[in-house]
């Protein structure tokens, strides 16, 4: 009886560790996408959730890694630092995600990277921060796809800022604003143009009238708007409505695609800013024209700037996957550092040091949208080609 | 101070002045229904919000402003009604924090409510055309809907007050909030005049959040901070005090503008620093009378 029973034991245990074993073969590649759906920047997380979907589903119909799907698992971090970080922990501990994308604001997006460094997890970041690309937030485990604020300003300031110019700027109180606003005073030192004052706004701030008094007594040439998703459509439109536009031009370091779309043609008539993104690439890019043409087909429109940086990030990362043949962490890391890819905008490749996408920047103006085409809101003014010129040295980051 | 830092000062002490009638109007309502029914409501922010999506659902089929702009009000307020009469009528002498809970966990389910019809993310509303563009207001250029939003203010107020004072079911009303009890054994169905007070101050509350559209858009958390200006005014007020609540809202405003005129940073704190100080030196608030809360 006795040793039947070790027996049937034996048996039993060897049928679940086959099991398991059978069951970690088919054990999907796991993507943990955490994004602010509630809060101010619904509308553009709401666009990076659709955008990863069809990064997944492009890997999947192309076979996968080998018969092993992919599978995103879409979280809310409620745009709250530490509700981010609790989500990215749940994402690798209890959901054993194997990568993890995502993060809209340079706040949420440091704590996830504290958390995935610590547990040696890639993290891609498809939103803006400085602070991520250095030493000290930086590590091998961490990308960076989005735009960061020094090279947006540096290639919108260069641009826009003149000689003798005075700028003025509404700057949301917290880390993307003030990288946005440091970066911009860099270039205006350097071509000669007066910052003449700051105002700042806390996020999430819905009426600005208070503010706007005092930014119109400044009489700049130029009132930047250091803010975004909502917090910016409504300071536009309100300074709009205060009668600020008549004198002076309205610049926002990123001129959203869901805001303007969201907003109609009069709130942003004549902004000018920066992006990563404008569905009118396609004209440039096969790769643009086929991510339009996918995403039109699933949701009837043209991505979004910040929804296509989830597709980027999602494709150049199944990319590596696909080129190291495994899931295993650090044979990715060394797949992605090394590869040169054109995933939706042309030509990209993360530089060596911080693991920053060395991509194009954008200048756009919003425009009133033509009949035929309500979608055609913007007009690509200069393409600042992809180059490390307009991003900080690898030492002034504190690289060695 | 020359001319020119005058006449700034000027515009920013008109910004406030606006600020503060806009949120005398987000205000009042709350302050209403505490003051007649002791009734804490927490909804109050999802009345605003529901107000401004009511409109906006509203204006799909009516596209005209003004036959919204009382349409809203009295649809916001016939859910206040059905709000009053089913939820929170079961919990009259149950003690205050009663329907401060019912009403805090109403408030939830509405936001939600609104988030699983009309999605997440806001959605924009445009300034009706006839009130478009700036005025030029003695101290500078002024947007023309922001001081049309200050006459709804006044007209409401002025309105509210008439009844309240001049008319014998105002009179009812204030009887009511002074001893309900007596109102009864007197023959009055009490019952009635609280439905009539809750249905008024969430239809408010809905104007308050139709009016606010064209300013900021709308969003299913819009009222996340008109909750809380609304709290800050009525505490500085006075507990239930109508006069409270219009010295208070339009103090706050000022103090705002003010505060952003010379250290903008301080200028969304201000009213808390404002409701601190009040409440060490007049914990019943401005115009509050003692003993309601209890």
């Amino acid at each position: 009886m006795k040793t039947i029973n070790k027996w049937t034991y034996v048996l039993c245990l060897a049928s679940v560790f086959g099991m398991s074993g059978a069951l970690a073969q088919s054990d999907p590649i796991r993507i943990g996408l955490p994004v602010p759906l509630t809060g101010p920047y619904g509308a553009e997380a709401k666009d990076q959730v659709r955008n990863a979907e069809i990064a997944v589903k492009e890997f999947n119909e192309a076979g996968g890694l080998e018969g092993r799907m992919a599978e995103l698992l879409v979280r809310d971090d409620k745009l709250n630092p530490g509700e981010a970080a609790t989500r990215a922990l749940d994402l690798i501990e209890k959901d054993h995600a194997n990568f993890i994308v995502g993060g809209l604001s340079a706040s949420t997006q440091l704590s996830t990277n504290n958390i995935t460094k610590q547990r040696k997890v890639i993290y891609i970041s498809i939103s803006q921060s400085d602070a991520i690309n250095e030493a000290a937030d930086m590590s091998r485990y961490t990308f960076h796809e989005a735009l960061n604020p020094h090279m947006t300003t540096q290639a919108l300031g260069r641009h826009l800022f003149k000689e003798g110019m005075r700028i003025a700027f509404l700057t949301a109180d917290y880390a993307y604003g003030h990288e946005m606003a440091r970066g911009f005073t860099t270039v205006a030192e350097e071509v000669g143009a007066k910052i003449v004052g700051e105002v700042r706004h806390p996020l999430g701030t819905s009426d600005y009238s208070v503010f706007l008094p005092r930014l119109a007594a400044l009489k700049p040439d130029i009132l930047v708007f250091n803010n975004f998703g909502r917090d910016n459509q409504i300071s536009i439109q309100q300074a709009g409505q205060f009668g600020l536009k008549a004198n002076t031009k309205f610049v926002t370091p990123v001129l959203l695609y869901t805001a303007r779309q969201a907003a109609g043609d009069k709130v942003y008539e004549g902004v000018t800013g920066a992006t990563s993104y404008y569905w009118e690439l396609q004209n440039q890019y096969d790769t643009a024209k086929a991510l339009n043409e996918r995403y039109k087909k699933e949701y009837g429109s043209y991505p979004s700037d910040y929804g296509a940086l989830a597709y980027g990030a999602v494709k150049s990362l199944l990319m590596a996957v696909k080129q190291a043949g495994t899931t295993d962490t650090e044979k990715v890391v060394d797949a992605l550092a090394s590869l040169k890819y054109d995933t939706y905008k042309g030509p990209e490749y993360y530089r060596g040091c911080d693991h920053q996408a060395v991509q194009s920047v954008l200048i756009i103006e919003s425009k009133t949208a033509p009949a035929d085409n309500p979608d055609d809101v913007f007009k690509i003014v200069k393409e600042v080609a992809p180059t490390e010129d307009i991003l900080r040295s690898c030492e002034k980051l504190g690289f060695k | 101070m020359d001319g020119f830092m005058l006449q700034l000062l000027g515009l920013q002490l008109f910004t406030g002045v606006a600020l503060g009638a806009i949120y005398v109007l987000m205000a009042v309502g709350l302050s209403l229904i505490f003051g007649m029914l002791t009734v804490v409501n927490f909804a109050h922010g999802a009345f605003f919000m529901v107000g401004a999506y009511v409109g906006y659902l509203l204006y799909q089929y009516v596209p005209n402003f003004w036959i919204c702009l009382v349409a809203v009000p009295v649809l916001t307020g016939l859910i206040g009604i059905v709000v009053e009469r089913y939820l929170v009528r079961p919990l009259y002498g149950r003690g205050i924090d009663y329907p401060l809970l019912l009403t805090f966990g109403l408030g939830y389910v509405m936001v939600e409510v609104i988030r699983i019809i009309f999605g997440k993310q806001g959605l924009p509303v445009s300034t009706p055309d006839a009130l478009q563009g700036a005025v030029d207001v003695f101290v500078g250029p002024f947007p023309l809907y922001r001081l049309f939003v200050i006459g709804v203010a006044v007209v409401v107020l002025l309105i509210l007050w008439l009844f309240i004072e001049r008319t014998s079911f105002g009179l009812i009303i204030r009887a009511g909030a002074r001893d309900p009890m007596i109102v009864r054994v007197l023959g009055v169905d009490i019952s009635r005049v609280w439905l009539v007070v809750f249905a008024i101050g969430t239809g408010i509350a809905g104007l308050a959040g139709y009016l606010s559209a064209p300013m900021q858009g709308i969003a299913p958390e819009m009222g996340t901070n008109v909750l809380i200006v609304a709290f800050v005014v009525t505490v500085v007020g006075g507990m239930g005090s109508l006069t409270g609540a219009i010295v208070a809202g339009l103090l706050i405003g000022i103090v705002e503008s003010l505060a952003a005129f010379m250290y903008p940073e301080a200028s969304k704190v201000s009213m808390f620093i404002i409701m601190a100080l009040v409440l060490l030196v007049r914990p019943m608030g401005l115009f509050g009378r003692a003993g309601l809360m209890s």
